[in-house]
């Protein structure tokens, strides 16, 4: 409990240390999101250049002129990375979970809160450093958000290889400085700070996939920091840590001993978890959606919560699932194989207990509703193409093909983002005391679920019929020809997708200054943050600290007053 | 609501589905020993997967606009789950999952564990930002030296390559920017690349192995079909990726001897 009285603060009063320098949790979360939704429209205008270059590469867009091959590249790196660390990683932990796991936990604050402000702010500034790539010399680099060597690691090896990808690198690295500081904090808070009577297995669903995805990120980003490190001293100082013995263009790279396939290994090692680090947050808000909305308990809690540990503890054993076609050695393919089928185990289990928390429900279909049952279906899409790709032999047609980042955006990409869209509709209230508009949101969701089936499902097709990732065009080989007019549909189906999301932006400025008074508890809903003033106050409960009674999830209790009962109802203490 | 999620995502399903059971967008056709053990295990992976996924969302759907909130509603259930069913449920899936992957696994033990047959036709293909080079040994059965110090793209074939002239086994060592290997017999696919890693990707061989700088990757298939066929990169190597591009063709044994001796006679 000396975390608990070290972090208190009195609530600021200047602007500065309220809004910009802040120590409060709540501020910092808003941070994070609002750094998140920036970042979104800049991933997300780039991958409309992409669509549009790829079904038009002779057009000439207003402003930015032509695409030449390497911009198209530079785009794909660049949607890729900011997409990945700015958007995936930060809105859900970041943003949500900052905002929301010490109010959950009946915590005033988290538990080192400078620590967090730093983490914030470094986060900030990796962010900029990455942007800046866009505007030096050469632009930003084109070795795909990957950043495989020896490609990455050679100045001469094309254009964006120069400062652009040195930005690159140290904006990944500051990133990994930053997500460290940060899962220290989540775990030491959701460690030492819970409130009186919130064990670890009272806690709501989304409290575990915070406290999950913030030790993946412990150990996984450490390892992406020392990677990026090494990258860069290979650029910059001469180390072979990456590069062999080799020439670019017929000129010697002064090179010679380093392990293309090292950065591999270390850069996967870190990339699958980061897999889960995107979408663990979200199976919490989903769990929470749901059983909030189906006016039921979750489906088998403990079997949520293993399998979320589950899926922590192998996500860091499959790494090599990456690098089938790699040149190691086939024999550990096998191993990494059969790891990564089990992974689907668990996450049969969470789709299982998804589909048992509907059953027999009462299901009220609001926002944060909808896109929980959206994420249901993205998760199933997503996942089941996983089974394909874990499959050494069928890697062999489908490794490197448009049916990898069909599998991944709907998996990581648009089912972490609905989780998102779900935690936002559901939150606002909380943190803006304010209602989201229903019909806007309504009409969002269903253009983005279409839209985004209507791109992401047709490139398992295309990666069928053997188009590669990071054709920046389909003009050189013929066997591509005829994928063209489905290309296209995808181009235009992302026009449409991008458009609701005008909606969305829309519908949260609207909202925040317009929309109707929320109560305190909008949504009937269990948990903590439900209890307290909206939105809560600096130290989230108006100096009293709430005691817990009950489990997370006490929907429709028989013989209950409501059909919801608090955490913090003492009335009816439940078995749970 | 209920009833409009339902039919958007049975709708969802349904289109999903049929675009892959009509084939609309497919495989090419496979023309090498392995695609019919590949293909075969696609196939199943895509009917126990297509079934799973079919039933979820259809289940999804159901269950939303069955269990909707409305006047004449039952309340919900109490209920915090049920053991035995998840013990099932987790079991089934497990047995299916890990089985599928050891039904697949000989195709990958068939494809990569075993070296390439002593009869195999060698080639070396090397990736050279933005083009495939092929090598072959000549009668002596013996790739010549090459060395880094002497790779000059611009100068196309054997300077490519930095084939060292004075090793003795370079004289009959032949450079083509095709490739060309008999039908029906095992092709021993010897990969390298100079600058970056490129992948050496044939869609009609269910072929593919990146080739990285500083490793010799031995590799095997065995084309059955006489063609031509188009030989793709499928690892970013820099802004020519997308043109980096080359042909296979496939003949029989008597033109390629006949092909090789021109070669030969060529160089000479």
């Amino acid at each position: 409990m000396v975390a608990q009285e070290s972090h208190e603060h009195a609530a600021p009063q200047g602007f500065i240390r309220k809004y910009v320098f802040s120590l409060d949790h709540k501020v910092i979360g808003l941070q994070y999101y609002f750094l998140a939704l920036t970042a979104v429209l800049v991933g997300m205008f780039l991958s409309l250049l992409m669509r549009i270059h790829v079904v038009w590469p002779n057009a000439s867009l207003p402003l930015l002129g032509d695409i030449k091959p390497e911009t198209y590249l530079s785009l794909v790196t660049m949607h890729g990375t900011i997409m990945v660390f700015f958007v995936l990683t930060t809105a859900p932990q970041g943003g949500f979970g900052n905002y929301i796991l010490p109010i959950q936990i009946g915590a005033p604050d988290m538990a080192f809160p400078v620590l967090n402000m730093l983490s914030f702010w470094t986060t900030l500034v990796a962010y900029l450093v990455m942007l800046a790539a866009f505007f030096v010399v050469g632009g930003a680099p084109l070795h795909g958000w990957t950043g495989y060597a020896p490609l990455s690691a050679l100045q001469s090896a094309g254009p964006g290889e120069g400062l652009g990808a040195d930005l690159w690198i140290t904006s990944i690295a500051l990133f990994c400085v930053a997500s460290l500081m940060g899962a220290l904090n989540f775990i030491t808070t959701t460690l030492d700070m819970r409130a009186r009577g919130m064990s670890m297995m009272r806690m709501p669903l989304t409290c575990w996939s915070w406290f999950i995805t913030a030790i993946l990120g412990l150990l996984a980003f450490g390892v992406l920091l020392s990677a990026g490190i090494l990258l860069l001293l290979d650029r910059n100082i001469g180390t072979s840590f990456f590069v062999p013995l080799g020439t670019v263009n017929g000129q010697l790279t002064g090179h010679k001993g380093g392990s293309p396939l090292l950065w591999q290994h270390l850069f996967w090692f870190f990339g699958h978890p980061e897999v889960y680090i995107a979408i663990l947050p979200g199976m919490g808000v989903a769990s929470q959606v749901l059983s909030t909305f189906s006016r039921k308990p979750i489906f088998g809690y403990k079997a949520m919560v293993y399998a979320m540990l589950s899926i922590g503890l192998l996500g860091f054993m499959v790494w090599g699932h990456h690098m089938f076609m790699s040149g190691m050695s086939p024999y550990s393919a096998f191993a990494f194989s059969v790891m990564t089928m089990a992974i689907g185990v668990p996450s049969a289990i969470k789709t299982f207990n998804w589909l048992g928390t509907l059953h027999k429900g009462r299901l009220r279909f609001q926002a944060p509703m909808l896109f929980a049952i959206g994420f249901v279906s993205l998760f199933v899409s997503g996942g089941l193409s996983g089974p394909f790709l874990a499959q050494p032999a069928l890697d062999i047609p489908l490794h490197d093909t448009a049916f990898v980042p069909g599998h991944f955006h709907l998996i990581m990409g648009v089912a972490a983002i609905f989780g998102i869209f779900a935690a936002t509709y559901y939150w606002f209230p909380k943190m803006f005391g304010r209602m989201m508009n229903e019909r806007l949101a309504r009409i969002h969701f269903f253009f983005t679920l279409i839209g985004t089936y209507c791109v992401f499902m047709p490139m398992h097709y295309l990666g069928l019929a053997g188009q590669p990732r990071r054709y920046s065009q389909l003009t050189e080989l013929t066997y591509l020809h005829h994928l063209l007019p489905l290309n296209r549909f995808m181009t235009y189906a992302a026009v449409v997708t991008i458009a609701a999301q005008l909606v969305f932006l829309f519908n949260l400025f609207w909202s925040i200054f317009k929309g109707v008074k929320a109560s305190d508890n909008p949504w009937e809903a269990t948990t903590l943050e439900w209890t307290t003033a909206t939105p809560p106050p600096h130290d989230n409960f108006a100096g009293h600290t709430p005691v817990v009674y009950n489990g997370p999830y006490e929907y429709s209790v028989p013989g209950a007053p409501r059909d919801y009962v608090m955490q913090s109802d003492p009335a009816t203490v439940t078995a749970h | 609501m209920g009833l409009l999620l339902l039919c958007v995502i049975w709708l969802i399903t349904i289109a999903s589905t049929y675009f892959f059971i009509a084939k609309t967008w497919w495989l090419p056709a496979g023309a090498s020993a392995s695609a019919a053990a590949i293909d075969h295990q696609f196939a199943v992976t895509f009917v126990l997967m297509g079934v799973i996924f079919v039933a979820a969302q259809m289940a999804l759907g159901y269950f939303v606009w069955k269990y909707r909130d409305r006047a004449s509603a039952n309340n919900a259930s109490y209920s915090h789950g049920n053991l035995k069913l998840e013990i099932i449920w987790t079991t089934l899936t497990l047995i299916l999952f890990i089985g599928l992957n050891l039904i697949g696994g000989p195709i990958w033990a068939a494809e990569r564990f075993r070296p390439a047959a002593d009869e195999a036709t060698r080639v070396e293909v090397t990736g050279i930002q933005f083009a495939w080079y092929f090598r072959y040994p000549g009668p002596d059965g013996k790739f010549a030296t090459t060395k880094p110090e002497l790779e000059d793209p611009s100068a196309g074939g054997e300077a490519a390559l930095g084939l060292d002239p004075s090793d003795p086994a370079s004289k009959d060592d032949v450079v083509t920017g095709i490739m060309v290997v008999p039908v029906g017999r095992e092709v021993e696919v010897i990969l390298r690349a100079h600058d970056v890693i490129h992948s050496f990707f044939v869609p009609s061989m269910r072929f593919k192995q990146d080739a990285v700088p500083g490793l010799a990757i031995h590799v095997h298939f065995t084309p059955t079909e006489t063609g031509s066929y188009e030989i793709a990169c499928a690892e970013l190597c820099g802004l020519g990726h997308y043109k980096m591009h080359g042909i296979l063709k496939v003949v029989s044994q008597s033109e390629f001897d006949q092909w090789l001796v021109a070669h030969e006679a060529e160089k000479q």
